[in-house]
């Protein structure tokens, strides 16, 4: 793993000139790092991740458990990425076990997931069955607990 | 008119000097906005799995006293880590006590072996207690500065210049709070061999042992003739983020952690059990949080070191622990006047050296147990605050 990778994972959010700061090399050094990351599919993309309790946009999610037919050339390849593109489809995979995808999407409300479920995914070619679980409550996302650690306002600011 | 309250206070308290720590630390509470690079614990939080043990122990009942040597299921745990960490060797029945931090380790492994009046080589600048400590048991410290120039090792010449008759013992604490050093193989060979020569006993503080980031730790009670002379003193504090848990451990012959036991026993009983418990998940599971934590110092530091030097403030590389020990000649300031102005000058809140023992004079701690973005602040302003001095000149 390169070493701006790695300072990139540790989740504190810098800006370019900081990374360069940290890492003592120029700017355009770490420019050119981001953008080969970026190139080589390393790193797919920045996006800020909302609280899913609190989001602005106040979205309802479900994860998707979907049985399909493996297709004789392809496998399970070819319906895991038509099923991918959807808009609404916000990640995708293929699982072991007793589902063949885990599909999480996200809607405006409930009747869109459902709409979704029903007229897109579950006429699906090769899609055998759907099971919808929709999510109540975030206690972590994406790596970011929500239930947040306060800085302990006790602890001394000067130590031995 | 206070005089009358110190007829109820010991002689040797009274003439106890105040620390320095906590007279800046009123300063600096003043200050609450300050940037602080003054704090001497990590700023990460426990890793959750240490905490969680914690809880499923209190959830489990685990309420009561344990063994005065803390569990045994613990200390079988500290041997396995010492021995696959640092290649020691400690038998859990008797050869390991369990303390509450390295703080009361210290303070029995001293009591149970000294005498009134015996001498006590220790190197400085140190550890804020390691001096109090010493005159607590009304002995008498013999301080041997460490230098810069030698990357504050300790010179074995400078320690046998320092012996007299009457030393007894001598206290080592690499990695060093607050300058950093280390002391590699051959220093910790030629003073092992002096040991040997004037048959000291050695306290070994190596709190700091699992954050060294250049080179691998070599502990001094591995030298030839030390395991038998040597109260290795080490602790969950720091490498596993656990300061508040207060819990250490001190590992020596048998014959020795007997004597401590005798203080430990009336003075403390045991450690807390919920710190017993949660320290062996974190000797047992932590290395990976152990790793990730020295990681992300290790890029601190050379970041802090880099901007400290561009800034004007001589600062060698530290090789371990989480301070930088810069030295502020450049800025015309004595070290007291220099934190205190960058502090009312840019809200930067460092350690005076002297803090940590006469050897300290013209230097600063800087602490880097806080997040890169402050780390950048805090150098910004380190650096305006000096330029401004250079310019004012
Ligand atoms: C060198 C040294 N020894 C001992 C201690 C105290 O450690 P504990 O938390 O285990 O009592 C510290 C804490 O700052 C330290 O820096």
């Amino acid at each position: 793993m390169t070493t701006l990778l790695k300072l990139l994972l540790e989740g504190e959010s810098l800006t370019t000139d900081q990374m360069a700061e940290v890492l003592d090399w120029d700017r355009a050094a770490v420019e050119q790092e981001l953008a080969r990351l970026e190139a080589d599919c390393t790193l797919l993309g920045w996006r800020p991740v909302l609280h899913p309790n609190i989001s602005a946009e106040k979205q309802v999610r479900a994860l998707i458990e979907v049985k399909i037919t493996p297709e004789r050339e392809g496998g399970f390849d070819r319906t895991g990425e038509r099923i991918a593109r959807f808009d609404e489809v916000e990640s995708c995979y293929l699982m072991s076990g007793a589902y063949d995808l885990m599909v999480v999407v996200r809607g405006g409300n409930l009747h869109d997931i459902a709409n979704f479920v029903s007229a897109r995914l579950a006429s699906i070619e090769g899609v055998l069955s759907t099971a919808t679980h929709f999510m109540l409550r975030a206690y972590k996302e994406q790596g970011f607990l929500l239930s947040r650690e306060q800085r302990d306002p006790d602890k001394p600011a000067v130590s031995p | 008119m206070s005089a009358p309250w110190s007829r109820f206070v010991a002689d040797h308290i009274v003439d106890l000097p105040p620390s320095g720590i906590r007279e800046f630390f009123a300063i600096v509470e003043e200050n609450p906005d300050a940037i602080s690079l003054g704090v001497g614990e990590p700023d990460f939080t426990t890793p959750w799995r240490v905490r969680e043990a914690a809880i499923f122990a209190l959830e489990r009942g685990k309420t009561s006293y344990t063994n005065n040597l803390g569990l045994i299921g613990l200390r079988r745990a500290i041997n396995r880590y010492l021995h696959s960490r640092f290649a020691l060797e400690y038998n859990p029945d008797n050869e390991i006590l369990v303390s509450v931090g390295v703080s009361e380790a210290l303070d029995i492994a001293m009591r149970a072996t000294l005498n009134p009046g015996d001498k006590v080589l220790y190197h400085e600048p140190c550890y804020v207690s390691y001096s109090p400590s010493i005159r607590l048991c009304h002995a008498e410290g013999v301080p041997v500065r460490t230098r810069a120039e030698d990357g504050f090792a300790l010179d074995p010449e400078a320690l046998e210049r320092a012996w007299t008759p009457g030393c007894r013992a001598l206290l080592l604490n690499f990695p060093s709070n607050p300058t950093g050093g280390v002391a590699g193989g051959e220093v910790l060979e030629r003073i092992a061999r002096f040991a040997v020569a004037k048959d000291l006993l050695v306290y070994s503080d190596e709190i700091y042992a699992e954050l060294t980031y250049d080179g691998v730790h070599q502990s001094i009670a591995r030298f030839p003739g030390m395991r038998e002379r040597t109260i290795f003193l080490h602790g969950v504090s720091k490498a596993f983020a656990m300061t508040g848990f207060r819990l250490g451990y001190a590992c020596a012959p048998k014959p020795l952690i007997e004597a401590m036991m005798k203080v430990h026993q009336y003075a403390m009983m045991c450690a807390p059990i919920l710190s017993q418990e949660a320290a062996i998940e974190a000797l047992t599971n932590g290395e990976p949080d152990v790793v990730r934590m020295r990681e992300a110092y290790q890029r601190r530091r050379d970041l802090i070191v880099r901007r400290l030097n561009e800034a004007g403030l001589t600062c060698h590389m530290p090789r371990a622990t989480f301070y930088a020990f810069p030295s502020i000649a450049s800025s015309g300031l004595n070290e007291r006047d220099f934190a205190l102005r960058l502090l009312q000058a840019e809200q930067v809140a460092l350690v005076p050296g002297s803090a940590f023992g006469a050897g300290g004079e013209g230097f600063v701690r800087a602490s880097f147990s806080t997040s890169y973005e402050r780390i950048i602040e805090a150098c910004d302003r380190i650096e305006r605050f000096v330029d401004s001095l250079v310019v004012r000149a």
